[in-house]
């Protein structure tokens, strides 16, 4: 709330590059309107860091110092006790290797069959081609949250409820990762392929061997936005399972913040636990910084 | 979206026609994984919970079996006829979203749009890491925010903390029921409902509980949906703005536009279409409030944070009533398709006699959109 009440003061920028007449008349005022800017961009940083870094503290705390000294950043008691007790006394161990499954699991998927069908709808002539882009299309605008229920009684008629399976397969179908695959393909000149074609390969070869490796870039933007959104999915995994030997992180940690596996406040527990299962997200972003920075603008982008 | 098919240069007939043949079976081959998934995970239970929605399944055996039989329209009428725990429970969950989308969408629009014109200056040392900043919280999922949240807004924790700082003694967040606008009307001394506003209105909801505003608990919730979504729509802004050529904005400066007035009348008609989108994916989104209330509150104080996903959900799932929870996520995809139909007819209007040309729109698709928010820079006219 408190950044937007000084939204009035912000569009006034200081004139980037002018004409040099205009910079000498202005400069002063230029001077101290950048040390506004600066304070300003500085104050809303902290405002959205500053919850991370209470967050890590605060699991290195006591329960009862958690509770009276929340702002302080530095524990007085030092204790990794919440962090002994996720990994000798809770299941968290079987969650996170779950969610490792399904992360590698979906994302290996994901990256293969995305990109045949992106290759198919970019290069392929086939009957049915624009049937099958528009299915897409209106499939990509259901939303998910509707589909529980749905998803649940196929799910259970199938006969994999409570399974991996039953946990990776509906999150293979992805459509807006078959979009950006078929973007990227229909950027690559077609010669490329023509080559290979006479060298006499098929298309299955020409996709894997030649067409492919092209791909990379968005081949790792599918893997960066697969690996995050399996990582952090919650909903599939309510309705696909129920059995504690199968649950994620998400869910395992949800459970726990509700209360349904504790009693207590347990808040040291409870956010050592969030901040462990932020970690593979959060290395993935740091290390592909720039390349998610910009796959988010484009995945929208079509 | 049909888009022509280039045929193979030359060759003969029979030869052109075989090719074709066994492409279009290498085509199929190649789509069909895709094809069978989403058919069999998104088309086929949408139409079985169709069915379950009219039926009276109990959760035991298979909804398809010969024990389930057609009631019609018991279930919609069940949650909306007005009386009724079902239905007053359900008219709840409308209201506090309602709410939520009032408030997050402006909201986490407007903040994500200054956001990006602060970041995308030309000068500005450091733009990397604020970006970064403002979009780490997006990264993280729901589950870990939502703990965090419980903690930062607990009755002792650092928000009433830092509130206390400013002799405000802050409320306890998330055990607190009380409407935002019931609040404020106490605080001028209307406590009790006028008499007109005390039966049972719209979906068995007296009139002074629609009015009661999003209740503290829920307020927090739209502060966290602010906080991790404004990143992500920071994002798609840049990427608008850094299409805006400087050429416009110097232009602009030359005849004398002061930075409000620049800011206003060259850049925010330039970012209309990704103003649309970003409002568009933003409605889509706060309707679909779950994760965080699985995770935090379970609808609770009072019910004042249930929401129509999780009432689904709860209503299946918990208390065993199939049909009327399936009914609930069918009332709610009408509502998201609507409002986004409305939506988009009513910022085209606008749209049209400014730039006819470049409004590619062309179904009530979710891709159409895009390709708009991509033609602006191409084909806006030089001024």
């Amino acid at each position: 709330m408190s950044q937007l009440a000084t939204r009035p003061a912000a569009p006034t920028p200081p004139p980037t590059p002018a004409p040099s007449t205009r910079r000498r008349r202005k400069a002063p005022s230029v001077g101290r309107r950048a040390l506004a800017l600066y304070l300003l961009l500085a104050l809303l940083a902290l405002i959205y860091i500053f919850p991370f870094l209470i967050q890590v503290s605060s699991s290195f705390k006591t329960e009862p110092e958690a509770a009276q000294n929340p702002l302080g950043l530095i524990p007085q008691n030092w204790t990794t006790a919440a962090y002994t007790q996720l990994f000798e006394s809770s299941d968290f161990p079987t969650w996170a290797k779950n969610s490792f499954i399904v992360t590698l699991f979906v994302t290996a998927g994901r990256v293969f069959f995305n990109s045949l069908a992106g290759y198919a709808l970019a290069r392929i002539p086939f009957r049915g081609r624009g049937l099958v882009f528009a299915l897409l299309v209106a499939v990509m605008a259901v939303p998910g949250v509707v589909l529980l229920i749905p998803k649940f009684l196929v799910i259970n008629q199938l006969g994999i409820y409570d399974s991996y399976a039953g946990m990776v397969l509906p999150l293979l179908a992805d459509a807006a990762g078959v979009f950006i695959m078929k973007n990227f393909f229909e950027s690559i000149p077609a010669s490329v392929e023509e080559q290979a074609r006479i060298d006499g390969a098929g298309t299955f070869r020409t996709f894997w061997s030649v067409v492919l490796p092209m791909a990379r870039p968005a081949v790792m933007t599918i893997v960066i936005l697969s690996f995050q959104g399996s990582w952090n999915e919650l909903n599939h995994f309510i309705v696909s399972t129920q059995d504690p030997a199968l649950t994620t992180l998400t869910k395992g940690v949800a459970q726990l913040s509700s209360g349904q596996l504790s009693q207590g406040t347990q808040y040291p527990l409870k956010l050592a636990a969030a901040a462990l299962m932020t970690v593979p997200v959060a290395i993935v972003f740091f290390v592909f910084q720039k390349r998610i920075m910009n796959a988010s603008a484009g995945a929208v982008k079509e | 979206m049909a888009r022509s098919i280039p045929s193979p240069p030359g060759g003969g007939t029979a030869r052109r026609r075989t090719t074709r043949g066994r492409q279009g079976l290498t085509g199929w081959l190649f789509i069909s994984p895709v094809v069978v998934i989403l058919g069999l995970f998104l088309v086929v239970p949408v139409l079985m919970a169709a069915w379950v929605s009219v039926s009276d399944w109990t959760g035991r055996g298979s909804p398809v079996g010969g024990s389930v039989s057609f009631v019609g329209g018991q279930n919609y009428t069940a949650i909306l006829d007005g009386d009724g725990l079902a239905s007053r429970d359900f008219g709840t969950s409308i209201r506090n979203n309602l709410y939520y989308v009032l408030l997050v969408v402006p909201l986490q629009t407007g903040l994500s749009m200054f956001l990006a014109v602060l970041v995308n200056r030309q000068v500005l040392r450091g733009r990397g890491f604020f970006r970064t900043a403002f979009y780490f919280p997006s990264v993280t999922s729901s589950v870990a925010i939502t703990v965090l949240w419980l903690f930062l807004f607990s009755s002792t924790g650092v928000v009433n903390r830092v509130l206390s700082f400013i002799s405000v003694s802050g409320p306890n967040w998330f055990q607190d029921p009380r409407g935002v606008i019931h609040v404020i009307l106490a605080a001028v001394g209307i406590r009790t409902a006028p008499e007109a506003l005390t039966a049972p209105g719209f979906l068995g909801v007296s009139g002074w509980e629609w009015l009661a505003g999003p209740s503290v608990a829920m307020s927090a919730f739209i502060l966290m949906a602010i906080f991790t979504t404004s990143g992500t729509f920071m994002l798609l802004f840049i990427a608008a703005l850094q299409n805006i050529s400087g050429e416009v904005q110097e232009a602009a400066m030359v005849d004398g536009a002061n930075g409000w007035q620049r800011f206003w009348q060259v850049t925010l008609p330039m970012l209309r279409p990704t103003l649309f989108t970003v409002l568009t994916l933003g409605l889509i989104g706060s309707w679909q409030v779950f994760d965080q209330i699985y995770t935090g509150t379970q609808g609770g104080p009072a019910k004042t944070t249930l929401t129509p996903a999780y009432l689904s959900f709860s209503t299946a799932f918990n208390n065993q009533r199939w049909g009327e929870g399936a009914a609930i996520a069918f009332i709610l995809f009408a509502i998201i398709v609507t409002l986004t139909l409305l939506q988009r007819l009513a910022l085209r209007e606008r749209d049209v006699p400014r730039r006819r040309r470049m409004v590619p729109v062309t179904a009530s698709s979710t891709g159409a959109r895009t390709a708009s928010s991509s033609a602006l820079p191409v084909k806006e006219p030089k001024p």
